[in-house]
């Protein structure tokens, strides 16, 4: 389609450009400033650095505390992909495949979940997580985001389980196929795509909370990263180059890991958001 | 499947491979939603009317030697203190200037762009990623990086300041309606991406046929999206609402690294005040409460828009 070039065109691209800008440019300028001094942050905080000071960088990529925090968050956000998924589509499978007493009442009872906000519960959670003596360890934050992630989980496994072909079903249990065997062997393989979105989903949510684990966690040595970031800059209070570097240097793997994920994200928010 | 009473237990076990799949699927799930969720959901009810540090049995439980209860019966002081709090009031208000933000700012700025760009091409392609990237930012990432672009004497607000010659640097994080107008001036940043996409995506799905033949009959651009897109994809604008009023209730990470709440207590949204206010102080039975609030609120929003926006959907 060959069309003249509008002033509607021109306002169009005048408009893109600004909002990408103003995108972009508190990005770039945290980036920059991890290789400015302090005092140069000052004066030109948003242009390129006149000498580009490595070391700021380097004592955060160099030190441990930066990788232990880092390590914290990968472990906590993995585990908590791995049991979602695990518990998720377990029940979800039952959901789909199968009625039994009481299945709907059930299946109603976890969509609960949808509708509450973590915040609400977070003081009886707070004991709950103490009296299991849960706190200060990864699976205090772990356990509770997988149970509020369940809900979310559930719903998209069961709505994709259904729209699987039903005849595939029939001929393997024909074939004397149990339940547990036609999950493990037909119902995951078959459903890498939605497996992939919902972890993606739930890795992202792990990996950027910060209220849990500021409940949950109160030793150093178990801080994820958010935690550390926000001790980070009450430490380094007067200098902020040095928490704008400790920023960027997280924002290195979100970015990379969006980049690679991205087509799941879309299409997790294009899929289930829609249909709602 | 026989399921007779003569049968055993062990025997229907070992027959009926779909209870066997039943049996071993679905409580895990269930009890770790009822053991993190729901239990703590149903406890802030019970703890809501009691004075309680949270040590110790249950508040109502006795004790045998001292005749009392670990926590202080306070009835419905809790929400009556809660209610009265001009910190609390201000919570209120703020998370819905959230609300009102996203509806009139957020979302017509998302719907806007997502006419502009979903279209498929290479530099739409650009565009999208670059409006999505602020919201996989973590919320504590974005917030400090705001924190320092709003400080005074760096970032943004010095170069301004220095710009219209003001002998004392502005620090709008630390004054009174500029704290919090710029917290949600970041949500908005932070978070149109994420609308436009819904947007977006449901753009793609109508049927291009619909828009040639309107084009064939000399419909504008501006009368094709007022009169066609937008009404088709209204399904999504309903979903993206309910989204954003949900998310306008848990504002929380944001909050801590820009303003942490203040100055005096003016930049608090819900949760922040309940952290506050809450957790910080120990006070169960007072967190309990301002949890309660935001529980129904929560609820009595997501049921009653279900059954008059998106009815039938």
């Amino acid at each position: 389609m060959s069309r003249m070039f509008t002033w509607a065109d021109a306002a169009r691209i005048i408009v893109l450009l600004a909002v990408s800008f103003l995108i972009l440019m508190p990005i770039a300028a945290a980036v920059l400033g991890g290789f400015k001094t302090n005092g140069e942050l000052r004066v030109s905080p948003f242009g390129l650095p006149e000498v580009w000071h490595l070391q700021f960088y380097g004592e955060i990529l160099g030190g441990r505390r930066f990788w232990v925090y880092l390590g914290n968050s990968f472990f906590i956000s993995i585990m908590t992909v791995g049991l979602t998924l695990v518990l998720g589509s377990m029940c979800a499978f039952a959901f789909a495949q199968t009625r039994f007493f009481g299945s709907r009442f059930l299946f109603g009872y976890l969509l609960l979940g949808l509708m509450f906000p973590v915040a609400a519960a977070i003081m009886p959670l707070f004991l709950t997580v103490r009296d299991l003596g849960l706190l200060d360890t990864a699976w205090g934050v772990i356990l509770p985001q997988v149970a509020f992630g369940l809900a979310f989980s559930i719903m998209f496994f069961r709505t994709f389980f259904k729209e699987m072909p039903s005849e595939l079903f029939d001929a393997a249990r024909v074939d004397g196929c149990s339940y547990i065997r036609f999950y493990f062997t037909f119902t995951l393989p078959l459903s890498t795509p939605i497996l992939a979105t919902i972890a993606v989903f739930v890795f992202v949510q792990s990996w950027n909370n910060y209220l849990l684990p500021l409940i949950m966690l109160n030793d150093r040595e178990g801080y994820t990263w958010t935690l550390g970031a926000m001790d980070f800059r009450g430490e380094y209070a007067a200098e902020w180059n040095r928490t704008l570097a400790f920023v960027s240097a997280t924002l290195a793997p979100a970015v990379v890991f969006f980049l690679a994920a991205q087509k799941y994200i879309v299409s997790g928010l294009t899929g289930g958001a829609v249909k709602g | 499947m026989a399921r007779t009473a003569h049968t055993s237990l062990w025997q229907r076990w070992a027959q009926d491979d779909q209870l066997r799949m039943i049996l071993i699927f679905v409580p895990p799930a269930i009890l770790v939603f009822t053991v993190f969720v729901m239990m703590p959901m149903l406890q802030a009810g019970f703890f809501a009317p009691w004075k309680w540090s949270g040590y110790g049995p249950a508040p109502w439980a006795m004790n045998e030697t001292t005749q009392t209860t670990f926590g202080r019966w306070v009835g419905d002081r809790n929400f009556e203190r809660m209610l009265g709090h001009s910190a609390f009031r201000q919570a209120v208000w703020n998370s819905g200037l959230v609300i009102a933000v996203s509806l009139l700012v957020q979302l017509p700025l998302a719907l806007a762009l997502a006419l502009m760009i979903y279209r498929t091409s290479r530099a739409n392609t650009v565009f999208r990623l670059i409006f999505f990237l602020p919201y996989i930012l973590a919320e504590v990432a974005t917030g400090l990086i705001f924190a320092f672009a709003l400080d005074g004497n760096y970032g943004l607000s010095a170069w301004l300041s220095q710009l219209v010659g003001l002998e004392e640097a502005w620090f709008p994080l630390a004054e009174r309606p500029w704290a919090y107008y710029s917290i949600l001036a970041v949500l908005v940043w932070k978070y149109f991406g994420f609308h436009m996409m819904i947007y977006i995506a449901g753009l793609q799905s109508i049927n291009s046929e619909l828009l040639e033949s309107a084009e064939i009959d000399g419909a504008t651009s501006w009368q094709k999206a007022w009169y066609i897109k937008i009404p088709l994809i209204w399904p999504a604008i309903t979903v993206s609402i309910f989204y954003s009023v949900l998310g306008a209730l848990q504002v929380f990470d944001l909050v801590m690294p820009m303003t942490a709440g203040g100055p005096s207590n003016s930049s608090h949204t819900l949760v922040s005040y309940l952290y506050n206010f809450g957790f910080i102080r120990l006070d169960v039975g007072f967190g309990s409460a301002v949890g309660v609030f935001l529980f129904v609120t929560g609820v009595v929003f997501a049921l009653a828009y279900r059954n008059t926006v998106q009815r039938g959907q």
